[in-house]
């Protein structure tokens, strides 16, 4: 079945962690963006929700550092923060195992990705599914890509990724919604959080939108970390998400830059076109 | 120098209770199976979040441990800026490779470049 949604969105630990920290009205825009990003993704009926994210030293160290990863478990624990810290309860998300190994077995044609038969769910996948299953009902395939700990892969591996990921969605008869979180500009973690390059991340959400792969690969990590801070690593996962939506141009659902939150919050979309 | 050490130390009692417990009641002893010079064991024990972070530690390792300690997001942040401005930019790690000298530098960059 061919791919029945592709999208993205920001997946900062202080959206829900320091949410009582942010203006109220501030707040409930991004979380009434997020809850429209839910209603349209379950009117695609999906039967399972691949979460692209950029981890963040949860599963992934400098021991073994996969660039893309894909789990292939029946189920996923979190969050592996503090529950109190980001205020996400202890969940158990469903996998499907089977799935995710016909998956892997498809991109594997063309990329080389890991595989992890475990993994415990961080911010990165976390924040976002609270709010798109929040009863953690759907079966979820985590894919990580590596946005923390260079040497990274170039941005075009992190679109040959993203072909990837469509071909095998394409080639099995479930139903596959495509989310990648992260970014856009942003300094997570660091004396500079709160800081926002608003200008940057209308720049990129612009190229983003109209899908173009050259204006899209045209960043160098020098450059975004001097612009865009070292979380703007993270469009690796917005630009895979652009080559799985396979040409199709997309709309911007969510934009405000929130300091609080140490991010721009991004809700954006594709318009798939059926083959 | 051995930063890798101190990440991953930092990896493990991030996702680790019993480590945590470990550290809770023997500091020393829970930094022993990893390779760190005093200078780091001496920040981790305090611990001293702006020198782990001078020292090139990731800040999505680093503030986990600063909430371990029940340090709150603010004084976080300024622990951090303390630490560039009491012992100099990052040594180390993806801030040092990108050419990180503070919060200072890294604004006036960016005014520089809105004013092109």
């Amino acid at each position: 079945m061919p791919l029945v949604y592709a999208g993205v969105c920001s997946h900062a630990p202080g959206i829900t962690g320091r949410a009582h920290l942010a203006d109220p009205a501030q707040r409930d825009a991004v979380h009434a963006a997020f809850d429209q990003m839910r209603i349209d993704i379950e009117a695609t009926k999906p039967d399972a929700i691949m979460v692209m994210a950029a981890e963040h030293f949860a599963n992934f160290f400098m021991n073994n550092m996969p660039s893309f990863a894909v789990g292939m478990a029946d189920f996923y624990d979190g969050p592996i923060e503090d529950s109190d810290w980001l205020k996400i309860e202890k969940f158990r998300a469903p996998g499907n195992r089977n799935l995710s190994h016909r998956l892997i077995t498809e991109m594997m044609n063309s990329v080389d990705v890991a595989y992890a038969e475990e993994w415990l769910f961080d911010h990165g996948i976390a924040v976002p599914l609270s709010f798109l299953t929040p009863k953690w009902d759907l079966p979820v395939i985590p894919v990580n890509i590596n946005c923390q700990g260079p040497p990274l892969a170039p941005l075009n591996r992190a679109w040959a990724f993203g072909e990837a990921i469509r071909r095998a969605a394409d080639s099995v008869p479930e139903r596959i919604a495509l989310v990648g979180t992260g970014g856009i500009s942003h300094w997570p973690a660091t004396p500079d959080s709160g800081k926002i390059n608003e200008e940057w991340d209308r720049d990129f959400l612009d190229r983003w939108c109209r899908n173009d792969k050259d204006a899209l690969l045209d960043y160098d990590d020098l450059t975004v970390y001097a612009e865009a801070g070292q979380g703007g690593f993270e469009i690796r996962t917005f630009v895979a998400v652009s080559a799985a939506a396979k040409g199709a141009t997309g709309t911007v659902r969510f934009f405000e830059p929130v300091p609080i939150f140490a991010v721009g919050c991004t809700v954006a979309d594709y318009q798939l076109v059926a083959p | 120098m051995s930063l890798y050490y101190v990440q991953k130390f930092l990896f493990e009692i991030n996702r680790q209770p019993s480590i945590q417990e470990q550290y809770r009641n023997d500091r020393q002893a829970a930094l022993a199976p990893f390779e760190l010079t005093d200078e780091e064991v001496a920040a981790l024990t305090e611990p001293n979040i702006g020198k782990l972070f001078h020292l090139g530690v990731n800040g999505q390792i680093l503030m986990h441990f600063a909430a371990f300690h029940q340090i709150e997001w603010a004084d976080y942040l300024q622990r951090m800026r303390d630490g560039i401005e009491a012992h100099g930019p990052v040594r180390e790690g993806v801030y040092a490779i990108t050419g990180y000298e503070g919060t200072g530098v890294n604004t006036a960059r960016l005014m520089e470049k809105e004013d092109n």
